[in-house]
């Protein structure tokens, strides 16, 4: 019987597996950053081990960074305690760190494909849930705790056992106006914030395979916003071409060795997978969420859902999620004014978002009510933004281009949204309180945040998109 | 190294009968500062245990005197989120050895499981059942036994049986570590490497 893309790579990972223990897993890449790791490093001093495989572990410093005037010293004391905390670290134990002011510092699932050390058929793990988007170059990549991040230190394997298979396949050309972003929010609003728990989600289809990598990466992204292990998607041309020539990507006959092997990653047309869903990219509109799960999403010209329509036993939870938005049953966000647009985070800060961002916004500005933050995943996406004169287009349109980094995504730093105030964000949670206490969040696209931007107003970018000039 | 051994408790439970906890919930982002493991107890839930004026909220279940105990019961698909493992640090530090739900997500479950907290899946009928129980009488008693994987509820003698995978069962009555077990491999992993 044939076999599935997630099965070939782990089988091709496994040190040992012996009966009624995980699997052991071997991991290519661990990538580290540092808000999980000081109690890792720790853990390693106090059993006097060193880093197995430094020169397999990359750091970063992306969560607890400020976005403007990196090149002065952090001004929050823990924030800066930690972060240098990591570079103390990292020179202990022998890592290479791309901290601030490095060319290659940023968001760690931004770094890693965009230098060429996320591939085809690898392994990789951060603490972090969203390492699920490396998964987009058809690898297995997830979140881990600290203990784990430990494990990896001292091992370079992870203890795990294998998950459940899915595919989701999505089939059918895409509306105007609606892109990766959509689609992940829809499936996710189809199956709940649950629904993907205990899996391993394989993306396949049509209207997958003609999205570009940073479309992938949006979509393997989410796949935890959904409670799956990981996401991946098989590598075809698009992968190669992603990767060819980046920074650590293998050259020369060690390019072709390495093209070779990932054409031979894909499930096989026999492989059984524990459960296949379908959807149509016809039936997608663009997305935005209500609530304070990412599951809480509905088409942004739909009206919430009514307490009513819920089991009794969810009503509570239901309630409690519209009161914190200040939504009430049957609404319509569409119209609904708003304060905050954040276009960031590991799921939309690629240079491919920015620019079209600035195609839509040129000419346009921001409507007076809206504070606008565009926070790049890099210092290398920065760069490119500038050397396109993005950030005079973002500047004219009243969207300041700020310097890389997780910000608003996760509110650890100064960029917090203030409590009661909207904000339409591209990034990947609505929690409570995520980005920032008390702020309301709405999950969107970047073009719907754009255009929410441009009116003050949760917006239809579909009533901006004539016909002819369509980016989609 | 030895980690936290659990076998057997019987205590009083704190009910929180709500879906889809996210570890943002149960710890918020700007906590995640510390470079150690300790102290986050008394940032549990903080932000619907306390005010913008750091006052304890009332009406939350971990500042109403009623209710105590080890075991913390809660809805479905807790631990959602964020993979940070500060959330089973916090939960443990404030003093919790179990959390009961229907369903909890993947990563908190592991999280959980490497630091002596115990995950206890239930029906949602059992769960139920429990947060009946005490809301009924806040004072009833739960046993969860991880030799024979069941949990009671003592006064009814209702019970149920849980799954745990065999190897954390034993990691956790025994104080086994991970990193001990796969550094006995050491060997084989060598031996991958050179592949
Ligand atoms: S941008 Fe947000 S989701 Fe992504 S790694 Fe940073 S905090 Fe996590």
């Amino acid at each position: 019987m044939g076999q599935t893309l997630f099965d070939k790579i782990w089988d091709a990972h496994v040190v040992s597996s012996n009966e009624g223990f995980p699997d052991i897993l071997y991991i290519d890449t661990h990538f580290i950053h540092e808000v999980t790791s000081p109690q890792a490093f720790d853990g390693l001093r106090t059993r006097g081990l060193p880093v197995f495989r430094p020169k397999q572990t990359v750091a970063t410093a992306d969560h607890n960074v400020p976005t403007i005037d990196q090149h002065l010293p952090i001004k929050e004391e823990l924030s800066r305690y930690q972060v240098d905390m990591l570079t103390k670290n990292c020179k202990e134990f022998g890592i290479e760190l791309y901290g601030l002011g490095h060319p290659f510092q940023g968001i760690v699932h931004v770094i890693g494909p965009e230098l060429g050390i996320t591939r085809p058929g690898g392994t990789y793990v951060c603490g972090d849930s969203h390492t699920s988007t490396h998964g987009a170059f058809g690898a297995i990549a997830f979140g881990i705790g600290t203990s784990q991040v430990e494990q990896v230190m001292a091992t370079q394997c992870l203890l795990q056992s294998r998950p459940k298979r899915m595919k989701i396949e999505v089939n059918g050309k895409l509306h105007k106006g609606v892109g990766a972003k959509d689609i992940i929010l829809y499936i996710i609003s189809q199956i709940s914030a649950a629904g993907g728990t205990g899996y391993a989600v394989e993306y396949a289809g049509d209207t997958i395979r003609s999205l570009s990598m940073e479309g992938r990466m949006t979509i393997c992204n989410m796949s935890i916003e959904m409670g799956a292990r990981c996401g991946l998607i098989a590598p075809d041309e698009t992968t190669i071409e992603y990767v060819k020539g980046r920074e650590f990507a293998p050259k020369g006959e060690e390019w072709d060795k390495a093209v070779a092997y990932w054409k031979t990653l894909y499930s096989d047309a026999d492989a059984q997978f524990d459960e296949v869903l379908s959807f149509r990219a016809e039936d997608i509109e663009p997305m935005i969420t209500y609530g304070t799960n990412p599951g809480m999403g509905i088409g942004v010209t739909q009206h919430v859902p009514e307490t009513a329509s819920f089991e009794a036993k969810e009503q509570g939870s239901y309630k409690k999620a519209l009161e914190y938005m200040g939504l009430h049953d049957d609404e319509q966000l569409l119209g609904k004014p708003i304060d905050y647009v954040f276009i960031g985070s590991c799921t939309n800060s690629r240079i491919e978002d920015l620019r079209q961002v600035a195609e839509f916004v040129k000419g346009k500005h921001k409507a007076d009510n809206v504070t606008v933050w565009v926070v790049p995943g890099s210092k290398q996406v920065q760069e490119q933004a500038i050397r396109e004169g993005l950030d005079k287009i973002f500047n004219e349109a009243g969207f300041p281009l700020r310097e890389p980094g997780c910000s608003a995504c996760l509110g650890m730093n100064e960029d917090k949204i203030p409590a009661g105030k909207y904000c339409v964000s591209t990034s990947n949670r609505n929690f409570e309180g995520r980005q920032g206490p008390n702020s309301r969040t709405f999950l969107a696209s970047p073009l719907t945040a754009a255009a929410s931007a441009i009116t003050g107003k949760v917006t239809d970018i579909r009533t901006f998109l004539k016909e002819e000039e369509l980016v989609s | 190294m030895a980690t936290k051994i659990f076998k057997h408790i019987q205590t009083s439970v704190v009910p929180l009968p709500i879906e889809n906890i996210d570890t943002d919930q149960i710890i918020p982002a700007r906590f995640l500062k510390a470079t150690t493991r300790d102290g986050f107890g008394n940032n549990l839930f903080r932000d619907w245990r306390f005010d913008e004026n750091d006052n304890p909220k009332e009406e939350f279940v971990l500042n109403n005197p009623n209710f105590s105990g080890k075991i913390l019961v809660a809805g479905k698909n807790f631990g959602c989120g964020s993979s940070r493992e500060h959330a089973a640090w916090a939960i443990a530090d404030y003093g919790f050895d179990a959390v009961v739900s229907s369903f909890f997500a993947d990563i908190f479950k592991g999280n959980a499981l490497n630091n002596g907290l115990l995950p206890v899946q239930v029906s949602e009928d059992f769960l139920k059942k429990i947060f009946d129980a005490v809301y009924a009488d806040h004072t009833a008693a739960v046993e969860i036994d991880l030799v024979d994987q069941f949990i009671k509820i003592v006064a009814t003698g209702e019970q149920e049986t849980f799954e745990v995978n065999p190897y954390k069962k034993a990691c956790m009555t025994n104080g086994y570590d991970d990193i001990d077990y796969i550094l006995s491999k050491k060997e084989l992993i060598e031996e991958f490497e050179g592949k």
